[in-house]
């Protein structure tokens, strides 16, 4: 680990003492904005030659202060929050800090549900991963490869539009279920795109694993050890590239990752090349994950009742003002796009049976004085979800490791604290380590098989 | 109060501090300890390399400040064993002024940046930290944003127009 403080002052003299551009040592800023840096990072490196000899990483461009934020709202105002952290796998942030939420009340949430998340949260993982492997083949020269992950990403991100009505400031996640339930023709798109991404990756394994070009670049730069990787708390791809098989999903299973079959990929040597050949690997093990969901996810509503009818929620809320609710409850009210998958004859299969966290179906809070009373507990300012005193912590597994939740509750409804542990700053404190005695190339392949995403490392 | 059944972590962890330990329980599953800050160094160096324990990975390290109660703050680690796949939660409370406790960076590397990052926010600080500067936010930044007393809507920025609530 680079003493840092002594870089700063070692380049402060070194500019007094040697303006010689060609004396022996030399001091170089790659960022805060770089086009080889995706996404706003300070790496200060000490070269010799072409080789560095002190590297410094500077982080913190990206601050937004989640953690303040996530205090000041309301439990449900955390999620488009948490959106932001990891934005290319943002459900899976979604689902980690609702199903934290979840623990601390003790609330069961259905089958469907899992299963929904299950699927959604693997379809986010591919897309991190595809964006990981994209763009650090882009840095080193494969352009092509670039744009076919892309090309595959926007397939997944076609079916997260289709469920979500987003395709990155997504806010599906919900404390005890998810927003909406999967539309009819989910499971054609998602097989169908699932196909696509598959001849992708195959493509893309054609082009990068055997490449001479790219294979010298990875294979045997950034080594990570075994025991630095656990000293620095890495968890993720980048420590199953090390050889050490940790994966939440395997190890604390949530959701229904125990009904699944699925292998966890190992490196052995911790270089970037393993790293590559992990996340290749993982992203063919979430296809399984995800075909096996598919396969098995208890089906959708089937006993809709055929007496009920259509009606504008502006004159359902009349028919119900005037007290005329005789079997308005078993009609639907037809919602907006944005709320699809919300309807009644959904609720339960995508909600936790709690009326403490769940909105009421608007057929029903149009329909009686219960639910409507429901509804106003929930949403009025001062009411709202109260989980009972006390604190948590839930980790997932996201794109880059362990995304951890520690939230500490004073029983109102506003969270005491909120604590996101974020699985990309661990690798970037072992980054100057990694760099010091490599080669000034070597900071693409290694700090993009980093994955570092700012707006999960700022926060 | 009833006796409850501890874990075994907790057992350990009993029989080795059972003088100097505040409280022990297990919290929705998760065993946790809540220790006086003079035996902290000791107890992360026991939790990490007794065989029986093994917490080799420290997965989190954060502060909670408590605004209004004595002690104010309150250290928060969570430590986890590869090996035996089990969590546990370190608590220690930090009073004012000068909430301090002991760096354990020379046990996990990650130390020094969560470190960092919770006197940055909540503005513990850690004594024999090799480099206890700013991580996210600026040197020049005043106060510490994690506090319950510093708003939410005030605005230090080094550049451009000023914070008018201030």
């Amino acid at each position: 680990m680079s003493d840092s403080t002594e870089v700063t002052k070692d380049m402060a003299e070194a500019q007094v003492q040697t303006p010689d551009p060609i004396s022996k040592r030399m001091f170089l800023n790659v960022g805060p904005s770089h086009p080889a840096m995706h996404g706003v990072i300070q790496i200060l490196v000490e070269l010799d030659g072409e080789w560095i000899r002190k590297a410094d990483i500077e982080i913190g461009y990206l601050h937004r202060a989640f953690e303040k934020h996530c205090e000041s709202g309301t439990y449900t105002q955390c999620f488009p929050y948490t959106d932001r952290l990891n934005y290319v796998s943002p459900l899976i942030n979604n689902f980690g800090f609702a199903a934290a939420v979840e623990k601390l009340m003790g609330l069961e949430v259905p089958e469907r549900c899992n299963y929904i998340r299950v699927i959604m949260s693997e379809i986010s993982r591919i897309t991190d991963h595809l964006t990981c492997i994209g763009a650090s083949a882009m840095e080193l020269g494969a352009m092509s490869v670039f744009l076919y992950m892309m090309k595959a990403r926007e397939y997944l991100y076609e079916l997260v539009e289709n469920v979500t009505g987003a395709r990155l400031t997504i806010s599906y996640g919900r404390i005890g279920g998810v927003k909406g339930d999967l539309p009819d023709e989910f499971e054609g798109q998602c097989r169908n795109a699932l196909r696509k991404t598959r001849e992708v990756l195959a493509e893309v394994d054609a082009l990068l694993t055997k490449n001479r070009i790219f294979y010298d670049r990875m294979k045997g730069t950034g080594i990570m050890s075994k025991e630095d990787a656990i000293s620095f708390g890495i968890t993720g791809p980048f420590l199953r590239s090390t050889g050490v098989s940790y994966d939440v999903r395997k190890a604390s299973p949530y959701f229904v990752y125990d009904r699944m079959n699925f292998e966890v990929p190992v490196g052995e040597v911790g270089d970037n090349m393993d790293r590559y050949l992990v996340r290749m690997e993982e992203m063919e093990q979430s296809i399984r994950i995800v075909e096996q969901a598919l396969d098995t996810i208890p089906k959708g509503p089937t006993n809709v009742d055929p007496e009920g009818k259509v009606i504008p929620p502006d004159i359902m809320a009349d028919l119900g003002k005037f007290g005329k609710t005789a079997g308005l409850l078993k009609n639907e009210v037809l919602i907006e796009p944005t709320l699809a998958g919300t309807q009644q004859k959904y609720h339960q299969l995508i909600r936790a049976d709690s009326k403490q966290a769940w909105l009421p179906p608007k057929e029903k809070v149009y329909g009686s004085i219960e639910a409507l009373m429901n509804h106003f507990k929930i949403v009025m300012m001062g009411h709202g979800i109260r989980p009972p005193k006390g604190e948590v912590y839930f980790c997932v597994e996201g794109g880059n490791g362990e995304l951890g939740f520690y939230i500490v509750s004073d029983g109102s409804d506003r969270p005491w604290r909120v604590r996101c542990n974020a699985p990309c700053f661990r690798p970037m404190a072992a980054l100057a380590g990694l760099l010091e005695g490599s080669q000034m190339a070597d900071i693409i392949p290694t700090f993009g098989s980093v994955n570092m995403i700012a707006g999960e490392l700022d926060r | 109060m009833a006796e409850q059944q501890l874990s075994k972590t907790l057992e350990r962890i009993k029989g080795q501090f059972s003088d100097q330990i505040v409280d022990l329980h297990t919290s929705l599953g998760m065993d946790t300890v809540i220790v006086p800050k003079t035996i902290i160094f000791e107890l992360v160096r026991f939790l990490r390399d007794d065989p029986d324990l093994k917490f080799n990975l420290l997965s989190d390290l954060t502060a909670v400040d408590y605004f209004k109660r004595n002690p104010r703050f309150e250290v928060v680690y969570h430590f986890y064993s590869l090996e035996r796949n089990t969590r546990v939660r370190i608590k220690v409370p930090v009073a004012e002024p000068n909430p301090e406790v002991e760096s354990i960076t020379p046990l996990y590397k990650i130390a020094n940046w969560l470190e960092r990052e919770c006197y940055d926010m909540v503005g513990i600080r850690f004594a024999n930290h090799p480099d206890l500067r700013r991580i996210l936010l600026y040197p020049e930044f005043k106060g510490h944003p994690l506090h319950k007393d510093y708003p939410v809507t005030r605005r230090q920025p080094l550049v451009g127009p000023q914070d008018s609530m201030a």
